[in-house]
């Protein structure tokens, strides 16, 4: 089946398979490999993409439903050679240890401080609920939002 | 883990949508939020050969009060539910239940239409909806017939809908003043299923008698379990502490639960009691207007 989408506001064109999920279009097809497959059954988050606005897991989605959408993947953070603030927050803080959830924990929380300019820690922790760092550092992660969230609203 | 191969459809009218189903009757499944489709797909649980994928079809995200009821569409997500002033105000309950289920982003995608047409017992809005005495629309194409939610799960993810009909929408009575519900649910982590929960509504008189109770249970059984014996034991009593105990007494006795990883059956029957007891008193506090 023939799909075309936007994918970090560019056109991409792509003759799939209506078995192919959505996170191998990325990385397999777009070759967008920032997107990672963690456990590849619902559960971890590492897949996280936003899809028409909303956090999704890529995991748990079809390539054929993305047809006529946009997509926002980590690779779209980035601005210019600029890291995005969520990013330099990660840094700033030390957000990640290993870095295998971090794409999809930049993803879920992108789009959450569009809606929560000044978040609680209870609402960025909920907010996070769905995504899975094994190197158990959440309260950095907690920090490199909320550090986010504080240059934003600057 | 990729799923096996597939015809894929996307309908631009609910007609169309029929029309595919009563081409390809049981070999087709219905594509909403996928949330639980996907995954069994995956693990080749579910190797339907035709996915009629609904979500391009107009008019199915609704989500509104009409005539005393709220109406939900097929296409109205968990995380609709969790954003809406309506639901929030009218209906606590739904708001607290849809919190609760999978996660944040699983949410994002996921219907309570689906969550009720896949017929898993496990899945809590099949509980809440027990409680409140919801009926879904079945939409085939003769026409639409409403289904009482008691009469709706058949079997372990079996379900009164037939090969080629599509549940359109679910109808929720607006409780009227003096009403309350909770929605318990004990589970290990986020995202799993509940070890147990329990849905409580309850309707109170002008002198703060029962008037009405529904209770519903999760993970209970091979099917979703109304439980009429605690309703019963209910209605018509002042609520006192002892017809509260009883009343949860009996709701785990209407439990089956089985035995795995989150426990034993007795200790599920046990959670249910405990649930069913605190569900009661949070559901009396708010139709009493007190917070909760």
């Amino acid at each position: 089946m023939h799909i075309q989408l936007a994918v970090n506001g560019e056109k991409h064109e792509a003759e799939v398979e209506p078995r192919l999920l959505l996170v191998h279009l990325i990385r397999e097809v777009f070759r967008l490999t920032g997107t990672h497959i963690g456990c590849d059954t619902t559960h971890c988050g590492a897949c996280t993409v936003i899809l028409d606005g909303r956090p999704v897991k890529s995991c748990t989605v079809l390539a054929v439903q993305a047809n006529g959408r946009e997509i926002m993947t980590v690779e779209g953070l980035e601005r210019d050679g600029k890291l995005h603030p969520l990013q330099a927050g990660f840094v700033e803080e030390h957000g990640l240890q290993c870095g295998y959830c971090t794409p999809g924990m930049l993803m879920t929380s992108y789009a959450f401080l569009q809606k929560h300019a000044s978040p609680t820690e209870d609402e960025i922790r909920w907010a996070i609920s769905g995504n899975l760092c094994r190197c158990t550092g959440y309260v950095n992660i907690v920090k490199a939002i909320q550090h986010a969230a504080a240059t934003l609203r600057q | 883990m990729i799923p096996s191969s597939f015809e894929y459809h996307a309908p631009a009218s609910l007609d169309e949508a029929l029309a595919l189903l009563a081409r390809h009757g049981e070999e087709a499944k219905l594509l909403a939020g996928g949330q639980s489709l996907l995954p069994l797909m995956k693990l080749r649980l579910a190797s339907p050969t035709h996915i009629v994928d609904i979500n391009r079809i107009p008019g199915l995200g609704f989500l509104e009060e009409a005539d005393g009821v709220l109406r939900v569409g097929a296409l109205v997500r968990e995380a609709d539910l969790d954003d809406s002033e309506l639901v929030r105000s009218r209906l606590p309950i739904l708001t607290e239940t849809a919190r609760q289920i999978a996660d944040p982003l699983v949410r994002n995608l996921a219907t309570l239409c689906g969550n009720l047409a896949h017929g898993d017992p496990a899945n809590d809005h099949p509980a809440t909806m027990l409680a409140l005495g919801a009926e879904v629309v079945a939409t085939g194409r003769q026409g639409a017939r409403r289904i009482p939610i008691s009469g709706f799960f058949t079997g372990p993810f079996a379900t009164a809908l037939r090969a080629d009909e599509i549940l359109t929408e679910v109808r929720i009575p607006l409780p009227p003043r003096r009403s309350g519900g909770a929605y318990l649910k004990v589970e290990r982590k986020v995202g799993d299923y509940a070890t147990a929960g329990v849905a409580v509504q309850v309707t109170l008189t002008t002198q703060g008698t029962c008037e009405r109770a529904g209770i519903g249970l999760t993970n209970a059984g091979l099917t979703p379990v109304k439980a009429e014996r605690a309703e019963a034991a209910l209605r018509g009593t002042a609520l006192t502490e002892d017809v509260i105990k009883n009343a949860a007494r009996l709701a785990a006795e209407a439990a089956e639960p089985s035995a795995d990883l989150r426990g034993s059956a007795e200790y599920k029957r046990d959670l249910i009691r405990v649930l069913t007891a605190r569900a009661l008193r949070k559901a009396i506090a708010r139709a009493q207007g007190q917070p909760a």
